[in-house]
């Protein structure tokens, strides 16, 4: 029976070692799953990386093994899935466009508000517009803006999410192992 | 040196060269007079020390080591290595490196070990500083030997073996992001005993997790409170007697018939420290649809990874099993047991019979494993190469110790057998290692023979020469309309080989001759190549073809 095709979020927070990344997309990569998207960065926990990795998936099952496949790496200290609606969820969007077109026709500035985009940078050749907020909202600007035309380059961000729950998982977990080290 | 030591390590299997130098010098300090603490055992192929290490590990419970140089020496390692990962098997390769300086450069007999071996390995780590040998080490042995055991590669950059500091002893005994022995879910324990206490027709399929874990005694223990008749697979042969009589043989495409049938029958199944392998299970979407699965692993990660559990158990055996045998009722289950027997009786006569006591024709595995069985005693250990000769030793041998079996389950690897019986005999001395190989697994890692005569090692090798790839060929004639694409060889003359090498031989034609023969090698001190004339096309039997329902297995072709 397959489900509908949803898009997943895995928190993953792994010890600062070099080669964690390689491992890490390889699970992917050997259960043909594509990476959307992906974030690393330190987290709030000294020593400790996270990464937000996006992917689609019509199988719940796939996800959950691929996260027990990360997770079973030494130096990964948790993994987890998550879907949209236990999250809060950022990406950011650039958008370059030629200033001309963009002063040629008022319709564009018009759209940038609209979208609750920011201006950033002008000069006479070119403008950079910015854009924070959900994948649909980042891509939809750029197809408005596209079809004016003024797009000289565009480029979104990985997602960065953190949790709605009450817990702290990751830095209770640790605290636990701390303990009975 | 002294990490090693202090890890216990006794015996180093390696090959020298150019990257690993500094600690090829080091070691002949102590590998003779008074600092001696090692017997290095100079192989003849990087491949051989990997696998000779994991037959070192398999018998013994500790941690095998290979020794090795950078670059070709390394890689030669990756099949042992990727074959320790899939049979859980606790090893730890090192190897040289070029100097960090020099690395990312394409220098001579760079590679980048840690890129290669990553997915194939539990932990690979580059050693950049001296500082960190002590540390890298301690945790490398700890990583390999704890949980579900695996390989470990250190990959030993040549500035750090040549760094001179003082040795600061490290015992790595705890790493915060890896949960080696996961806490016992007592909610996971009373619902197993409860569906076990329940089952009318229950069945265990016990793995290498068991003999991994050294819960032999406690697997015996739950069985026996309940009554539990139990399949074993191929890696978890001895963990559980033959002669056991709970033990109602082996799982798997080419097992026993009543146990494949049975998977299809039981009401509960109980798997203890297996995985569900594709070898076993057939057609996942057909498998044990009938029954309650109950799963316990120490690795989270095998749950429901090929089969849907209903209950799983996620710890080590060793601490799963009593808790759930607390549980459970004492129980008989006379009836279903009695119903295994019916089948049983049916593959004697149409399969085990005519493979082991045939009556007329050239001589056929089965028979020749049948008469070292007879012979070999008790504490024998058997170590395969992988083939026909894999599948009738496995099937026909006796295993009435703990640790009695080496073979490569996840991998399959052909070469595999000859270099672990190596190892297997620096594990137990004591031990007769029999080691059954096709004529093309024979010569996959014939180099090793050097090793043997070097080294005096006591293998039984039994050479079933049927001039065929015998597994590949079983396949083109039953799946592939009887295309023998390059599956028939010309070998060598094996009796020039031994001679050669100086290890005594004996060949086998004629069926009259066998149990002389065996006897023979059997009671000869040192090793020994018993070739055996094997029928040229002989065939695997039962088999499940690759895919179908295990119930579909057939008894004939």
């Amino acid at each position: 029976m397959k489900e509908e095709r949803k898009l997943y979020t895995l928190l993953v927070y792994s010890e600062n070692v070099a080669g964690i990344l390689n491992q890490v997309t390889a699970v992917f990569t050997r259960r043909q799953v594509n990476i959307e998207s992906l974030n690393v960065s330190a987290s709030s926990i000294p020593g400790v990386h996270k990464y937000t990795i996006t992917a689609w998936s019509s199988d719940e099952d796939q996800i959950v093994k691929i996260v027990r496949q990360i997770e079973k790496k030494i130096d990964v200290v948790k993994a987890n899935y998550f879907t949209d609606d236990q999250l809060f969820i950022r990406e950011s969007g650039l958008y370059k466009l030629a200033t001309d077109k963009l002063l040629g026709n008022p319709e564009i500035s018009r759209t940038i508000r609209r979208f609750d985009a920011h201006i950033i940078e002008v000069n006479p050749t070119y403008t950079i517009v910015m854009k924070h907020g959900i994948t649909e909202g980042i891509i939809d600007l750029f197809r408005a803006l596209d079809a004016f035309g003024c797009v000289l380059q565009y480029t979104r961000s990985g997602r960065i999410a953190v949790t709605r729950g009450m817990q702290e998982q990751v830095s209770e977990f640790l605290e636990e192992r701390e303990k009975n080290g | 040196m002294r990490a090693l030591q202090a890890e216990g390590v006794k015996t180093i299997f390696g090959y020298p060269g150019g990257s690993i130098m500094p600690v090829y010098d080091a070691l002949y300090d102590y590998t003779r007079g008074e600092k001696k603490c090692f017997d290095h055992i100079l192989v003849r192929h990087e491949q051989g020390a990997t696998h000779a290490a994991e037959g070192y590990a398999r018998v013994s419970g500790k941690v095998g080591v290979a020794l090795v140089t950078s670059g070709p020496g390394v890689t030669n390692t990756l099949t042992g290595i990727a074959d320790a990962m899939l049979d859980s098997t606790p090893i730890v390769v090192i190897a040289g490196q070029v100097p960090i300086s020099a690395l990312g450069t394409d220098a001579f007999q760079e590679v980048d070990l840690v890129g290669v071996s990553q997915p194939i390995s539990k932990w690979s780590y580059q050693i950049r500083r001296a500082e960190d040998v002590a540390w890298a080490v301690s945790r490398a042995f700890y990583i390999a030997r704890t949980g579900r055991p695996g390989p470990v590669v250190l990959d030993f950059a040549k500035n750090a073996q040549v760094e001179e500091i003082d040795y600061n002893p490290q015992k790595v005994d705890f790493i915060r992001s890896y949960v080696p022995y996961p806490k016992l879910e007592k909610e996971a324990v009373c619902q197993a005993a409860e569906l076990i206490n329940n089952a009318k027709k229950p069945l265990a399929l016990v793995g290498q997790g068991v003999e991994l874990g050294n819960a032999q005694n406690e697997l015996k223990a739950f069985l026996e409170k309940a009554d539990i008749p139990a399949g074993r697979t191929m890696l978890g042969l001895s963990a559980l007697p033959s002669n056991h009589p709970l033990n109602v043989g082996m799982l798997g495409m080419h097992g026993n018939y009543a146990v494949n049938l049975k998977e299809q029958e039981c009401d509960v199944l109980i798997a203890i420290g297996m995985r569900f392998s594709d070898r076993v299970t057939g057609n996942l979407k057909t498998y044990a649809k009938q029954a309650k699965i109950i799963h316990l692993d120490i690795d989270r990660s095998e749950i429901d990874k090929n089969v849907k559990t209903d209950v799983a158990v996620v710890a080590d055996c060793k601490e799963s099993l009593p808790a759930i045998t607390a549980l459970l009722n004492k129980n008989s289950h006379q009836e279903w047991r009695d119903s295994f027997k019916p089948l049983d009786e049916q593959e004697r006569v149409k399969v085990i019979e005519p493979a082991i006591h045939p009556k007329e024709g050239p001589l056929l595995m089965g028979e020749v494993v049948n008469a070292v069985a007879e012979q070999a005693p008790d504490n024998a250990i058997l170590v395969t190469d992988v083939g026909q000769n894999q599948l009738f030793a496995t099937r026909y041998f006796k295993y009435h110790h703990k640790r009695s079996i080496c073979t490569s389950g996840g991998l399959g690897t052909m070469g595999y057998g000859m270099p672990a019986a190596i190892g297997a005999s620096f594990a137990a001395p004591e031990r007769t290692v029999c080691c059954f190989m096709g004529d093309g697994g024979f010569q996959m890692c014939i180099e090793e023979l050097g090793t043997i005569m070097e080294q005096k090692a006591p293998v039984k090798m039994i050479v079933m020469n049927n001039h065929y790839l015998g597994n590949v060929r079983q396949w083109q004639d039953m799946f592939w309309l009887r295309r023998k694409s390059f599956t028939k060889m010309m070998n060598p003359d094996y009796s020039h080989i031994a001679e050669g090498y100086g290890i005594p031989y004996a060949v086998v034609t004629d069926r009259k001759d066998l149990a002389a023969a065996v006897e023979k090698m059997l009671h000869s001190d040192g090793p020994f190549i018993l070739e055996c004339a094997i029928k040229e096309e002989d065939n695997v039997l039962p088999m499940t073809p690759p895919g179908m329902d295990v119930d579909k297995m057939m008894l004939e072709i």
